[in-house]
């Protein structure tokens, strides 16, 4: 599939900023699933600074922005072939060792209603079978309804509510995983929706599951479905603070409000959303 | 002129010993053997029996007062009261022959190059761990490790620059590590006072003894920091310490150490990174910073990276560092080599990465997670010394053989709650050095923590801190816990 994204995030402040820093982990993954043919990051006013490829194969981008300023806009356009992989992640380069992604935050700590679920999923055949109960037990337990849950909201506080978005399905799954000794991790990147499926974001985030023999295979609860040619992967974490697109600090007082715009299209069939 | 009493050697280890293990416990004394007065200490021997009555009393008052003009104080975490506190100092130095030194030197620098190596492994392909020397989980899920700096090589592929380790001496030739300190080791401005001024107070001493000097480590330590400049640096490298300000503890030692180098001592609202730099604020405009000599831990470095309510980093420095725009001494993540677990495979990695026999022991550890050891430590505790495995400054540690039976029950629950936070250790007969105490002059139990840099070469000055642990038969030495510090003396051929 084609696809061409175009992703907006705009930052007002209520008092001039100077010497905004980010760091932008804003750039498709490399690997046989997807193949990037454009790609464009701006930033307001901003010089671009370092950029490298981290152990977890993501590539990260240091941004700053002078300043003084009211209003900062990070824009994103690009163009990427994906194909359908059935969730695994052939062809990724990384370093790091999958044990480290058993390490819990605060946003996937045990609970004991997670470690009910997790070990409501029995009688697997191989951790494939597993991973795979594992996340249909996630989805059956979170209902996707926006609005209830915050940023902050950790994965037992999801389950307890039973409703959430597709990061709270992301944290669940992984604090499951990593309960059944699985190494999992946080991925964000893009979905464009099909005409069928619910009216999901199209910043997307789904979770990835360790197998050993097939190594990471992404699993989107949220949606009951691996990732597939709709999706676009940009990087990955432990939760999804670690695994954020934008970091983002400035000096300055007052607050800030942020807007974010995404489309995903598929380049023929014309088709979007936008989420505010 | 009176002759200054020396508390009877014998009787007094006999008295610290018979806590210990009903008396069974010998302590090396590293001044006496048996009646004869050791080669190193000859000198200090013919000082102390012509030092008149009151010259003991006035020079300690001089040198109390020496170290509140300089301004050397250690704040003690959780006693409350003062916290410019003055450590004590006691006059009477330690003495090493060169022979021993040199001993030494040779297993310091063994293990700093093991631990570098294991480093670089670790954060690379993990060789040790597919070998199956260490077990990946005390590697991979250790919080010291850090996922955001994996395959980053620092310059030389040094990760730790500077490395406290940790001795103590249990006999004429035994030398056991008790602990490496791979992060941010400090007290090394003590090393370094400690000489300048028992200089300044008793120069016939330094007429009369032949001793190395230590003050050319500001020197090779401003080196060390300027040869492992990052790759995009093409001048002479501009170096600064990063403190966490003047709350810390150790922030004496941050001002002191910039002083000694010539270099700005910087907190993180003083550096900012622009494009692809960090630079520091001065008064003639941004200057571009090279080599940051940090003195604040891992989480707090950069909140765009770890924890993000850091305030006393850097926005943006990892992303700097990651892509060789500075180097960061210690390098982010080197905690994991001096973690109390690892530790136990320290002397595997010296067989490892450098095909040799360590030349410095380790102490028989416990690792409570293991059901064995487990059993084992729960049925002696009354004998053993437990340690938190993350922690440090004596804090939170159970000295069986002088705790009380209520403090030893009372660790036992903590032990049981979580198992994989200890370790255990037998209790060591630390050696004893003489020390003024009140009544005159007894023996006391030191350690030792040489200062290890690693950059394109390995140093170690002659010398390092003593810690001396003040109280009678104590064997705790941590100025936390009323521990004092003496001068080390290397003596030349």
């Amino acid at each position: 599939m084609k696809l061409s994204i175009s992703h907006q995030t705009v930052y007002r402040y209520d008092h001039q900023v100077r010497n905004v820093v980010q760091s932008l982990r804003l750039t498709p993954s490399v690997f046989e699933g997807q193949k990037t043919q454009e790609w464009r990051i701006d930033v307001t006013d901003g010089i671009r600074g370092p950029g490298f490829r981290d152990g977890a194969g993501d590539w990260i981008e240091g941004w700053t922005v002078r300043g003084p300023t009211d209003q900062i806009t990070v824009s994103i356009t690009g163009n990427v072939e994906t194909r359908d992989l059935a969730g695994v992640l052939r062809g990724h380069r990384e370093m790091i060792n999958p044990l480290t992604y058993l390490r819990d935050t605060r946003s996937t700590a045990p609970a004991a209603n997670l470690t009910k679920l997790a070990n409501s999923v029995t009688d697997r055949t191989d951790i494939l079978d597993l991973a795979h109960g594992l996340a249909a037990a996630v989805g059956e337990a979170i209902a996707y309804r926006p609005g209830v849950t915050e940023a902050s909201t950790t994965a037992a506080e999801a389950l307890k509510l039973g409703e959430g978005v597709c990061q709270d399905h992301a944290h669940a799954l992984i604090a499951v995983a990593r309960l059944r000794d699985l190494p999992a991790r946080y991925v964000s990147g893009y979905l464009h929706s099909t005409i069928d499926g619910e009216a999901h974001d199209a910043a997307h985030a789904w979770a990835e599951i360790h197998v050993r023999g097939l190594g990471w295979v992404g699993f989107d609860a949220a949606n009951a479905c691996c990732p597939d040619d709709r999706y676009v992967r940009l990087g990955s974490g432990l939760d999804a603070a670690d695994a954020a697109p934008i970091r983002g600090i400035s000096s300055g007082r007052g607050a800030e409000q942020m807007d974010v715009s995404v489309q995903v299209q598929e380049a023929e069939q014309s088709q979007s959303q936008t989420q505010s | 002129m009176v002759r200054f009493p020396i508390i009877d050697e014998h009787q007094a280890s006999l008295r610290a010993g018979a806590v210990l293990n009903g008396g069974k416990m010998k302590y090396y004394n590293e001044m006496f053997e048996g009646e004869r007065v050791r080669d190193p200490y000859a000198r200090l021997n013919d000082w102390i029996e012509t030092m008149p009555d009151d010259f003991r009393q006035m020079k300690q008052a001089e040198a109390e007062a020496l170290f509140r003009r300089i301004g050397i104080t250690f704040a003690v975490y959780g006693e409350g009261g003062d916290p410019d506190r003055l450590i004590p100092f006691d006059m009477m130095p330690r003495v090493f022959e060169q022979a021993e030194w040199r001993r030494l030197e040779r297993g310091v620098k063994q293990r700093a190059r093991a631990l570098n190596a294991f480093l670089r492994d670790v954060y690379g392909r993990g060789e040790i761990i597919r070998a199956g020397r260490i077990p990946a989980r005390l590697v991979y899920r250790n919080d010291a490790y850090e996922k955001a700096v994996v395959g980053v090589v620092p310059p030389r592929g040094v990760y730790s620059h500077i490395i406290g380790i940790d001795l103590v001496r249990t006999g004429k030739d035994e030398f056991f590590v008790l602990e490496d300190n791979c992060r941010t080791p400090s007290g090394v401005s003590y090393m370094l006072e400690n000489r300048e001024i028992m200089m300044r107070m008793f120069p016939q001493l330094f007429r009369k003894n032949r001793i190395e000097p230590v003050d050319q480590y500001p020197a090779l330590l401003r080196r060390t920091l300027e040869s492992v400049a990052p790759p995009k640096c093409n001048d002479r490298p501009t170096c600064v310490i990063l403190t966490p300000g003047h709350y810390n503890s150790a922030y004496y030692e941050h001002s002191f150490l910039a002083n000694l180098m010539g270099v700005e001592l910087v907190e993180g609202a003083d550096l900012f990174v622009d494009g692809e730099f960090v630079y520091m604020r001065t008064t003639q405009g941004p200057k571009r910073v090279d080599v940051i000599y940090r003195r604040i831990d891992d989480p707090f470095l950069d909140p765009l990276c770890f924890r993000p309510d850091s305030m006393l980093g850097v926005p943006g420095l990892l992303d700097v560092y990651r892509s060789g725009g500075v180097s960061i001494c210690s390098a982010p993540g080197a905690g994991v080599a001096d973690d109390k677990a690892i530790y136990t495979f320290v002397p595997e990695m010296v067989r490892f990465y450098l095909g040799e026999e360590p030349l410095l022991q380790n102490v028989q550890t416990w690792t409570l997670w293991k059901e064995d050891d487990y059993k084992h430590v729960m049925a002696n505790l009354p004998d053993l010394v437990v340690k938190e495995v993350h922690g440090s400054g004596g804090y939170g540690m159970l000295v069986g053989p002088r705790a009380t039976t209520e403090e030893i029950e009372l660790f036992r629950k903590k032990i049981e709650a979580n198992p994989s936070n200890y370790i255990a250790q037998p209790t060591l007969s630390l050696s004893t050095c003489p020390t003024f105490v009140e009544e005159g002059i007894a023996p006391r139990h030191v350690d030792l923590r040489p200062f290890c840099l690693c950059g394109d070469r390995i140093e170690l000055v002659p010398g390092g801190l003593t810690r001396v642990a003040l109280r009678e038969g104590s064997l705790v030495v941590n100025s936390s816990q009323g521990g004092g510090v003496k001068d080390t003396w290397v003596l030349s051929e």
